[in-house]
């Protein structure tokens, strides 16, 4: 590896850990089901970033556009699905406030 | 014909969403049904013409599919517990519209499924448990029950934690194999064995899948998803889903693609563990049927981790054969739970008492399962179980083999005082009008009975021509 | 040059994602979301992904942000004083996310762990049509039932109910 590409692949590497630090620390802190999604999201565009960066590295940018892109479409549809699930909580109760969730039990 | 598992089921939905409203209604059941059936046909009797015939339509596709034992066993039971959630879906979902819509979601989930178990690539592998998953979310939430709904989103959620910490796991080996399928990743492993970034590639990995198979501590999500879902959904996701999902991907990422590796197997065997006692604890105090069940499910997965984790060929039969016996045990349960449910209107136990002289088949079928998910001879959980245990003393572990042997007991117990408090006893005035179950749900209990029944009772036959067959997917 | 311009914008991928989590509306946070998504386009861009580059600014920065909005427009809109109560409930549980990521960022920048293993030989084949279209049918597959699954959930979650 040169001493170039190490360089781009430890700062990005670094940026893509940050974010999903702060993806992983919304799951957790959170109370609202939407920006839950939205950790959810930013977790994702870590985890796009890691394909790509990994693709850059080992001049594989063919195989990792066409792993991100998929990615990205199965994204959409998660995200799709779960603001349905968010949306019918909302019909019921008016809320979408997660702390009714942790009544659940388990 | 491999690639007929995959797009069989594309061209059922896409023959079912013609614009023909009235047929396609009355069709979906019968595509399901065939389907389902005919996958457990063609591994049962393994046609020639089936295995070794030249693919027509596969020659269109690079799909890479391969079949090995494990596949096998896998596809029997995923065509099992499909036909029987097909079957209770019928009867417990009143409503046509979705009716529908569940066929529909059943057979993508069986495309997810089937692929799950057939695909080489670990890429490809993260988009088929995706398919599973998606589905899954939707079969949940999709009678809007507010806590089903509570039960989905939880679900949603671990769920997309676990994917992300698999597709960092595959960024890193896609850096350190330059490719995704399991052939260039497991060379990239045993290259680098010793590689930081590798070991901790592998190590997220199988937190991902422990996530996906819902073993402790990661089982948050499993017993809200299992209990709240409507009644065929739970059978189809604790008999099948899970497994397929999490610990089908463990056993073959753990045996041919990461490993074997001495310390991923001692992990899996602490995860095991803990799994059996605490799923086992759990579920003693739980009143609610359902939710017993899911922590019952978690203690069995335990074993088969437990027996993954061991490593011996013989321990990797046993996980296999108790991976079959438990889907279909467990799915003949939430099977029972669901007629029960449907006939009471209520999952709690309290409630309940003394059905046992209105839904004899249910009760029936009930102690049959119950009896070989506890490990008690000559049913079919029995065997593996003792599989398991011999396998764990060959290798010196006699402390697992103990907690093993001591957790069955604990299984044995709260399942019988689940037998005692629903259906033994004097039926109380309220249930008095209780009848038995519907066609639709009491035929797949039997059906799911007879073969825990039959495999037991068959098994030194089939020992050495069918059971020990099954190890040859380690290489 | 690049490095710099490199660095400025993980910079700002990262303060974007810390702005997201940290606004108090729950708008605020789905511009949040465009905006990080935006910035890696052109990281991507960067990475000479263009390709997956396009795709990310079209659907994640548009469609993904579309569907948040009018989530978010369609659920309850909060007044002026349920806002600044939820600021404080908000601030209590996130006010050390910054010093987080900041404790964070120094100790990944202190310990620079190097990448101990052999990188693999360039490929063979290196063009993402080819790849996509013709070496990953399997792939294809799987996205397809994901997509009709979607279509399903939608008929399924988001049309009304007779009852309802």
């Amino acid at each position: 590896m040169t001493n170039d590409m190490a360089v781009v692949l430890w700062l990005f590497g670094v940026a893509a850990a940050l974010v999903l630090i702060v993806g992983f620390y919304c799951l957790i802190a959170t109370v609202n089901l939407i920006r839950a999604l939205i950790g959810l999201e930013i977790l994702t565009k870590a985890v796009t970033l890691f394909i790509i960066l990994a693709g850059y590295v080992t001049g594989r940018t063919g195989l990792a556009q066409a792993l991100a892109i998929t990615l990205i479409i199965i994204e959409v549809v998660v995200v799709v699905v779960a603001v349905g699930v968010v949306l019918c909580v909302f019909s019921h109760n008016k809320s979408v406030d997660v702390r009714m969730i942790r009544n659940v039990k388990g | 014909m491999l690639s007929l598992f995959v797009l069989l089921p594309f061209l059922a939905i896409v023959m079912l969403n013609l614009p023909l409203k009235t047929v396609t209604r009355q069709l979906a059941l019968w595509f399901g049904i065939a389907l389902s059936a005919g996958q457990v046909f063609v591994v049962i009797f393994q046609p020639d013409v089936f295995w070794n015939g030249t693919d027509l339509l596969g020659r269109f596709f690079t799909l890479r599919l391969q079949a090995d034992n494990l596949s096998m066993v896998m596809l029997l039971s995923i065509g099992i517990v499909t036909f029987a959630a097909i079957l209770v879906g019928r009867q417990t979902i009143a409503d046509s519209r979705l009716r529908f819509n569940f066929m529909n979601l059943v057979l993508l989930s069986l495309i997810g499924m089937n692929g799950t178990v057939l695909l080489t690539d670990l890429f490809s592998l993260y988009i088929f448990i995706e398919v599973v998953a998606i589905s899954s979310f939707i079969l949940i939430a999709f009678q809007r029950d507010l806590n089903a709904l509570e039960g989905a989103f939880k679900y949603i959620i671990l769920s997309a934690v676990a994917t992300v910490l698999m597709l960092l796991s595959v960024s890193v080996l896609l850096m350190a194999a330059g490719d995704t399928s399991f052939s260039s990743v497991a060379a990239a492993v045993k290259n680098s064995s010793s590689s930081h970034f590798v070991r901790f590639a592998i190590g997220i990995f199988i937190c991902g899948l422990f996530i996906k198979g819902g073993l402790v501590p990661f089982h948050g999500w499993l017993p809200a998803a299992y209990s709240m879902a409507p009644a065929a959904v739970s059978v189809l996701l604790a008999g099948i889903v899970t497994k397929v999902s999490g610990i089908y991907a463990l056993i073959r990422l753990s045996t041919s693609v990461f490993g074997p590796d001495s310390s991923l197997n001692a992990v899996l065997m602490i995860a095991g563990a803990v799994s059996i006692v605490i799923g086992a604890l759990a579920a003693t105090g739980q009143s609610d049927f359902k939710r017993m069940l899911a922590y019952s499910s978690i203690s069995q997965v335990g074993y088969i981790i437990l027996a993954l984790g061991c490593g011996t060929k013989l321990a990797l039969v046993g996980a296999v054969f108790h991976l079959f016996n438990h889907s279909i045990f467990k799915s003949l349960l939430f099977v029972n739970s669901a007629a029960v449910e449907q006939q009471t209107g209520t999952s709690d136990m309290d409630k309940m008492g003394g059905l046992g002289s209105r839904m004899p088949y249910t009760n029936a079928t009930s102690l049959i399962a119950f009896l070989s998910t506890a490990g008690v001879p000559p049913l079919a959980g029995f065997w593996s179980k003792l599989i398991i245990v011999i396998a764990l003393w060959q290798s010196g572990y006699y402390i697992y083999a103990f907690i093993a042997i001591l957790s069955s007991i604990i299984t044995l117990g709260y399942l019988l005082s689940m037998q005692r408090r629903v259906f033994f006893g004097i039926l109380s005035d309220k249930l008095q009008a209780v009848r038995e179950a519907g066609f639709g749900i009491v035929f797949p209990a039997c059906v799911l009975a007879a073969i825990t029944v039959g495999v037991g009772l068959s098994f030194p036959f089939i020992f050495n021509s069918f059971i020990i067959p099954i190890g040859a997917f380690l290489k | 040059m690049v490095l710099i311009l490199n660095i400025i914008l993980l910079v700002l991928f990262v303060v974007g994602a810390v702005w997201t989590m940290m606004t108090t509306r729950l708008l605020h946070s789905a511009v949040g979301l465009a905006f990080t998504s935006a910035v890696l386009t052109v990281l991507m861009f960067q990475l000479d992904s263009p390709l997956a580059a396009v795709f990310e600014l079209s659907v994640c920065a548009g469609l993904v942000s579309a569907i948040f909005i009018s989530t978010i427009m369609l659920t309850k809109r909060v007044t002026a004083e349920e806002l600044i109560v939820q600021r404080k409930i908000r601030l209590a549980s996130f006010w050390f996310l910054p010093i987080v990521v900041v404790a964070a960022a120094i100790v990944l920048s202190l310990i620079h762990i190097p990448v101990d293993f052999k990188l693999p030989e360039p490929p063979v084949e290196n063009n993402v049509k080819n790849i996509m279209w013709n070496l990953r049918h399997l792939d294809l597959m799987g996205q397809i039932a994901i997509l009709l699954t979607g279509v399903f959930g939608v008929v399924t979650l988001f049309k009304e109910s007779k009852h309802d």
